[in-house]
């Protein structure tokens, strides 16, 4: 990573003495776009990844789909209702054909979902999203599907799973969707090859029930090199470019050839405490002496978000690419609160705080965190250090490759614990509401029941455990949120974890070219009109 | 020489168990692969579900027998992230890697070779004192950082070359090649001279050092006292000589063009196994780095005995199978 890191800020100093840039004009009818992260597999069922899902969204459809802001509409479904509080009907899309030509009926929809959870090796399965879940046919273009008990995330769930075709899809494994054997869906654009390490290739599928796409040839590029994503721009290489640098922004928008957009992104960048233990591992006394956990007292927990200049923290280091955030997820979602503003930056009112708490000195502390996972991460925890420094707490930075930060921040510690003190990390809302962040994050710790599965702090709050308990048994949506809501800010209110800024995703274009961004950090086709 | 190549293999065979099982046990002590596969939002009960299918929560002395076992039985493990072979998802990559390092190796030589024997012959003239100086240049700039000038100068400011990826690819004889082509050639430029740059600098040097010492020899005294042509004195008499060193370093320096491609197909996002690598690395796909491993050391091992075997064509003073009695 360190190659990368290093050679962005050459990037970024080279491009600003560039004057005559030829950025090429391509073929009217092809677009080719700049991918930071390649799928792993064609296969939409075998690795529940960003960048696989992206791909799969051309060329497979969900019965319910995600607009850009991840609210759901219509997709292979066309209606739905609730029987009763365990049962949804579905009244599938007519007249939808598969690439191959076969239509499109309940049986390919009850073909996928028992598809799902026998993909052999798959390294992060989609099975969570069909749990629970029992599919009965009532005639082709009608579905029922039943669960235990009452269940407001059904469609949430729906919007996950992509529907291959039945017949073109019998029997076939996960390579030979990667060479295109029954790589066959009823999306926008038909597969046509994917080159590992190189490029996926897509073309238009003119029968598509929407009407014709916009694009005859998709080529997805993989450059997973900053600077030379944004060089494959400028050169005229590819057409648009996922993920710029934030270096880079400010340059590139300066720049009559290109065009940047963005969108506020899902992506939560926060810091999550130790609630587990009384003797944490990485707090000391400044005099090196041991002392009980600090973060079980809420003042000290308050004084450190106080502590934070979020402002700073994305003016500066983000470049403007985030947004200061209050709660779990910007507020433009379902189930956020109203009234959770950003803590205000106080550097008195943080050492006030901490002499009552008993710290008139502070203590010593280490964050950790992963170095290359979010953009800028190493340097925000610096700055984040340096922040809780000057309030006295004398903080020192780790950060780690990403795959030795998460193993130990979720189970290195005795008993498989989390094993450090403070952690800044990332989260993402993949349901597109407030529950898909309350639970893992601030969720009781329950493996059994999956909630709590990415609370790194171990903060428990049966308030917010009744509530959240409370809204995932509420069908009604106004209601759900409601109590989302609600818990929401009881958890924010004592400090469960400190929100530090959501990521915004960026794209960059050729003039002349429009992309829509997307809050779920998808680059697709489909958003990228002239 | 069959008594030598036996004795090459047989060690060969050593070192490359010796660096599965350093590998094997380097991987498992960063992490574990299985929060670089699932997605952040994964629930505790899938993680472990993972951990289950692959065989992460097996003891780590286990998981290295069971590898042991399907090694043994032909199956040299299937990446984690992309479900295929490990071997052959390497193979797949590398003959983009091979075409890479082949274009390299004789950029280097038709590049550096003239140069060099230039420097050596005139080592006052000025335009011998800038070759010198660019070759300083050559060993001491970062591959990235002259990787990224190439592509911002050629590809964004000229608009010349592509700044990414690789050409069109035909198979011929077997072998998938992009150098058919006019559109393969202009892709193939400037990672090719990017990872050349350091092996251009050092054959110069060497071609320099070389020609220097063997125009002080007396054959080639005796050659200029007997009114043979310069071009003959340099083109037979000298080449001959210096070529012995360049020909080993070469050698051996393929192969470290092929293993250490790496941030050169990174930059300029050249479909090959270095790259490949680079990503297994940063999602601990062990089977695939395990496997890299092995095809490298082979490779290292095969270059090596071939070098030896050119040596002793080149020098006849060189037996092989007398080296060994």
């Amino acid at each position: 990573m360190t190659i990368t890191r290093r050679s962005l800020a050459f990037a970024g100093a080279l491009l600003a003495g560039i004057a005559a840039m030829p950025v090429g004009a391509a073929t009217a009818q092809e677009l080719k776009i700049g991918l930071a992260a390649e799928p792993s597999s064609a296969d939409p069922h075998f690795h529940n990844l960003t960048p696989n899902n992206q791909v799969a969204r051309h060329i497979f459809e969900t019965l319910i789909s995600q607009d850009e802001f991840q609210r759901l509409g219509v997709g292979l479904a066309q209606s739905w209702k609730l029987i009763d509080d365990l049962t949804w009907e579905f009244s599938l899309r007519p007249n939808v054909k598969f690439h191959d030509g076969s239509p499109f009926t309940a049986d390919d929809v009850i073909f996928s979902f028992n598809r799902v959870p026998n993909v052999p090796k798959s390294p992060a399965p989609k099975t969570s999203f069909i749990r629970g879940k029992t599919l009965e046919k009532v005639n082709d273009l009608t579905l029922r599907i039943k669960t235990p008990s009452p269940y407001p995330l059904m469609l949430n769930d729906l919007a996950q799973i992509e529907i291959m075709s039945a017949k073109a899809a019998a029997n076939v494994t996960t390579e030979d969707l990667n060479a295109g054997k029954g790589t066959v869906g009823t999306g926008p654009y038909q597969f046509v090859e994917f080159v590992p390490g190189d490029r996926l290739v897509l073309k238009r599928n003119d029968a598509h029930w929407a009407g014709k796409p916009a694009w005859e040839k998709v080529t997805f590029r993989f450059i997973k090199a900053d600077p030379t994503r944004v060089a494959a721009l400028l050169s005229g290489d590819v057409d648009v470019i996922e993920n710029v640098p934030s270096a880079d922004v400010t340059r590139l928008k300066s720049d009559n050839r290109v065009t940047v957009s963005s969108a506020l992104s899902n992506r939560l960048i926060y810091l999550h405490m130790d609630r587990l233990r009384d003797d944490t591992p990485f707090i000391k006394a400044k005099d090196g002496s041991a002392i009980k956990n600090p973060f079980n007292n809420l003042k000290v927990r308050q004084a450190l978000s106080m502590a934070l200049n979020r402002q700073a923290i994305v003016d500066r280091i983000m470049e403007g690419e985030a947004v200061v955030a209050g709660q779990l997820l910007p507020d433009i979602y379902q189930g956020t609160s109203r009234t959770l503003k950003p803590v205000a930056y106080n550097v008195d009112g943080a050492r006030k705080l901490l002499a009552e708490a008993g710290f008139p000195n502070g203590f010593s502390l280490t964050i950790h965190g992963p170095n290359g996972r979010y953009p800028n991460d190493t340097k925000v925890i610096e700055a984040v250090a340096q922040m809780f420094t000057r309030v006295g707490i004398d903080t020192k930075v780790e950060t780690l490759p990403p795959a030795v930060f998460f193993s130990r921040a979720s189970t290195g510690g005795p008993n498989r614990t989390p094993e450090f003190s403070m952690i800044l990390a990332g989260w993402s809302a993949g349901t597109g509401e407030a529950s898909g962040s309350l639970g893992p994050l601030l969720g009781t710790f329950d493996a059994q029941a999956g909630i709590g599965s990415a609370n790194r702090g171990r903060y428990s709050n049966p308030e917010v455990d009744a509530l959240l308990k409370k809204a995932l048994a509420t069908v009604n949506d106004g209601e759900r949120a409601k109590l989302l809501a609600q818990g929401t800010e009881v958890a924010i209110n004592d400090v469960g974890l400190i929100p530090v800024y959501y990521n915004k995703n960026t794209w960059a274009a050729r003039k002349g070219l429009k992309v829509i961004g997307r809050t779920d950090e998808y680059t697709l086709a489909m958003s990228i009109t002239r | 020489m069959l008594a030598f190549i036996i004795r090459r293999v047989a060690q060969a065979l050593f070192v490359v168990l010796a660096m599965v099982v350093i590998v094997f046990f380097g991987t498992y002590v960063v992490g574990d692969p299985v929060w670089m596969m699932v997605p952040g939002d994964a629930t505790q009960e899938q993680v472990e579900q993972v951990r289950r299918e692959f065989g992460f929560d097996k003891p780590v002395y286990l998981q290295f027998m069971l590898f042991v076992a399907d090694v043994l039985q032909g199956e040299f493990g299937r990446s984690y992230v992309h479900g295929g072979s490990a071997i052959g998802l390497i193979l797949d990559r590398m003959p983009a890697t091979l075409e890479l390092a082949f274009v390299a190796l004789v950029m280097a030589i038709v590049i550096g070779m003239p140069l060099g024997l230039f420097a050596g012959l005139k080592p006052d003239h000025p335009a011998a004192r800038a070759i010198m100086a660019g070759s300083i240049l050559g060993f001491s700039l970062p591959t990235f950082w002259v990787g990224l000038m190439l592509i911002m100068f050629f590809s964004v400011m000229l608009g010349w070359l592509p700044a990414t990826g690789r050409g069109p690819t035909t198979t011929i004889l077997g072998i998938e090649t992009s150098l058919l082509t006019l559109q393969g050639w202009k892709h193939i430029a400037l990672p090719a001279l990017n990872l050349a740059l350091l092996k251009i600098s050092l054959v110069i040097r060497l071609a320099r050092s070389g020609t220097r010492e063997a125009s002080l020899q007396d054959y080639v005294k005796f050659a200029r006292a007997k009114g043979l042509s310069p071009r003959r004195i340099v083109g037979v008499h000298i080449l001959k000589n210096i070529m012995i060193p360049i020909v080993t370093v070469l050698g051996l320096e393929f192969g470290s063009l092929v293993a250490f491609s790496i941030v050169t197909e990174t930059i300029f996002a050249w479909p090959g196994m270095g790259k490949l690598l680079l990503e297994s690395i940063q999602r601990l796909d062990r089977p695939l780095i395990v496997a890299y491993v092995m095809v490298v050391v082979l490779l290292f091992v095969t270059i090596n005995l071939i070098v030896d075997i050119l040596y002793s064509a080149l020098d006849p003073r060189v037996r092989l199978a007398g080296k060994n009695e």
